[in-house]
């Protein structure tokens, strides 16, 4: 099965081509820089170069966010139009879990990926690794980074934290986790193109038609809309 | 089967620039294939205006389905394209993205030759879907977001002669409308209302320069709705429809007078009406009674549904464009501030 991964949904660039049990290539930068302008490219680069054309892909993978709506929405836009037009399989993977499962797959404890909102606000979720499987253990969320903090403390664990605005962060972390905050190593911080592709490689196909992201949040504009109309559920934001 | 038999030119057109989701399939230029418009209009019309998120969000929701319905309608596939033409811009960029992405996929999944289309250029091309175009043409392109004299003097050469200096013709409409309360989009209300009006109240017209091609309509909006005010302040009651009526005359007397004198000084065969506000049936009869007397001088008007946003008409200037050699790479960007120029 060849699997062609594409991820836009943050600052992280990246497309992976892996066949069966094999990476073949991987493209990725770390850089907010026109991902609009360089991920065809990119994608038309890497078949190229491992010999593969459009009608050869199996499986389209795609990171579906949360993180930048533009962004998340190039390479959604993509994945869909690619997989509706060549009749293939999509699937999309959250683009924190790609980050868990990267750096968290050999740690013993609990794995927070995050990736900063702004205004004290992280995109975060709780994952853990069993036997070399990520298990979600808290849903993807947007949620100040002090509450989260707290909760954390409560599970009285080893919390792995990673993505690059771990930075951010890192000092409010360590300040109210103590020992608890163990931090990825750099290397790490980036999501894998490859790491998505494979934890798309399982996860059956999904309506490409009515495919859309996970922005977790509600236009500004329609939340106030619901809310003046009564249609606001509790707890949605 | 003589040798020299052409093989059908088949054109996909992509349009998301604003708050309609449209794909459309154009054989050799001029004949219709498929025509699908998915319009959010109903959800955008909660917020009394287009918002651009969700604007963005709607276009990923149905690109796909939009993509499907043109090649079903049209009874082909992707071998039987010759090209994919998209706009590239103006537009809200967040929106454009879409369109431009969907459009790369679709070049590359099936070396497809990518032809990006500028937004206006699109609404003239509309034109040709109801009559060939014979040059020199002028166009006056009056919608939302624009409201612009193009000057042709062959296909695929654009020059823009005059442009608004603030508002779009489009947007004095919605403003006044919102200053009367009707709801949006107010520029159809106006236009009926304006039916049933008179035009007693005296409203200003900004000529500008002599000679200018220009236009201006804030100073009209802003008389539009001091005149409200004034009214309200002293108890006068003013009657909404000559209201209505008074501010499109004042509308239309300048853009008839300018395009008819472009027209001549231009010496041009053909005027084109493009954009969504040549849906206005006071424009249509005022340029149609003044063209109409002038000889040697043909008018064009679309169709209504080929006047408001539609990829038919980015398809109709694609096939042009795609003969022209206009290509664009996979590194193709949306580009909200796009010159029709760029084009030349
Ligand atoms: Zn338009």
């Amino acid at each position: 099965m060849k699997i062609l991964a594409i991820d836009t949904s943050n600052y992280t660039l990246g497309v992976a081509l892996v066949d069966e049990d094999k990476v073949l290539g991987e493209y990725m930068t770390y850089s907010k820089k026109n991902h609009s302008v360089r991920i065809m490219p990119a994608i038309q680069t890497l078949m190229k170069d491992c010999d593969w054309t459009p009608k050869d892909v199996n499986k389209i993978v795609v990171a579906k966010g949360p993180g930048s709506y533009t962004g998340v929405r190039i390479g959604v836009t993509i994945a869909k139009t690619l997989a509706w037009s060549l009749q293939t399989p999509l699937v999309g993977v959250s683009s924190l879990e790609i980050l868990a499962a990267g750096a968290g797959r050999y740690f013993p404890g609990l794995v927070s990926p995050l990736f900063d909102a702004r205004r004290g606000q992280v995109y975060t979720g709780l994952y853990r690794s069993e036997n070399g499987q990520l298990v979600q253990v808290e849903k993807d969320q947007l949620v100040m980074i002090d509450k989260w903090a707290t909760s954390l403390k409560n599970r009285n664990e080893q919390i792995l934290f990673v993505g690059n605005d771990t930075g951010i962060h890192r000092s409010f972390l360590e300040e109210h986790l103590g020992n608890q905050a163990v931090f990825a190593a750099i290397s790490e911080h980036n999501p894998r193109p490859s790491e998505l592709a494979l934890l798309g490689k399982n996860k059956p196909g999904e309506d490409i038609h009515s495919f859309v992201p996970n922005y977790i949040r509600l236009v500004e504009a329609e939340a106030k809309w619901l809310e003046a109309n009564g249609l606001l559920e509790k707890g949605m934001e | 089967m003589g040798e020299f038999m052409k093989k059908d030119q088949m054109i996909m057109g992509i349009e998301t620039s604003c708050d309609e989701t449209a794909v459309a399939i154009i054989k050799n230029g001029r004949e219709i294939v498929s025509n699908v418009v998915a319009s959010q209009i109903e959800s955008h019309k909660r917020f009394g205006g287009v918002v651009p998120e969700v604007a963005s969000r709607h276009h990923v929701e149905q690109v796909t389905l939009v993509l499907e319905e043109a090649l079903t309608e049209a009874g082909i596939t992707f071998s039987d394209l010759d090209a994919i033409a998209v706009t590239a811009g103006p537009g809200l960029v967040g929106a454009l993205l879409i369109g431009v992405n969907a459009a790369k996929a679709l070049a590359f999944a099936h070396n497809l030759p990518l032809v990006p289309v500028h937004h206006i250029a699109g609404h003239i091309y509309a034109n040709r879907l109801v009559t060939e175009m014979k040059f020199p043409l002028l166009s006056l392109v009056v919608s939302g977001g624009h409201t612009e004299l193009v000057y042709m003097k062959e296909h695929g050469h654009f020059e823009v002669i005059g442009e608004t200096r603030d508002d779009a013709a489009g947007e004095a409409y919605d403003k006044v409308a919102r200053t009367l309360n009707m709801p949006y989009p107010g520029g159809p209300h106006i236009d009926r209302m304006a039916q049933e009006g008179q035009p007693t109240i005296d409203l200003p017209r900004a000529w500008l320069e002599e000679g200018s091609y220009d236009f201006s309509f804030s100073g009209l909006k802003s008389a539009v709705i001091n005149t409200v005010h004034n009214a309200e302040q002293r108890g006068i009651k003013i009657e909404p429809q000559n209201l209505a009526a008074s501010f499109q005359q004042s509308v239309i007397d300048v853009l008839v007078v300018k395009t008819e004198r472009a027209a001549k000084e231009y010496n041009v065969k053909q005027v084109l009406l493009a954009g969504g506000v040549a849906a206005n049936k006071g424009l249509r009869e005022a340029l149609t009674a003044t063209f109409s007397s002038l000889e040697g001088i043909e008018l064009v008007i679309p169709p209504l549904s080929l006047c408001t946003d539609n990829a038919a008409m980015i398809a109709a200037a694609g096939s042009i464009l795609f003969e022209k050699g206009e290509r664009a790479d996979l590194a193709l960007n949306a580009n909200p501030g796009l010159m029709i120029e760029s084009h030349n």
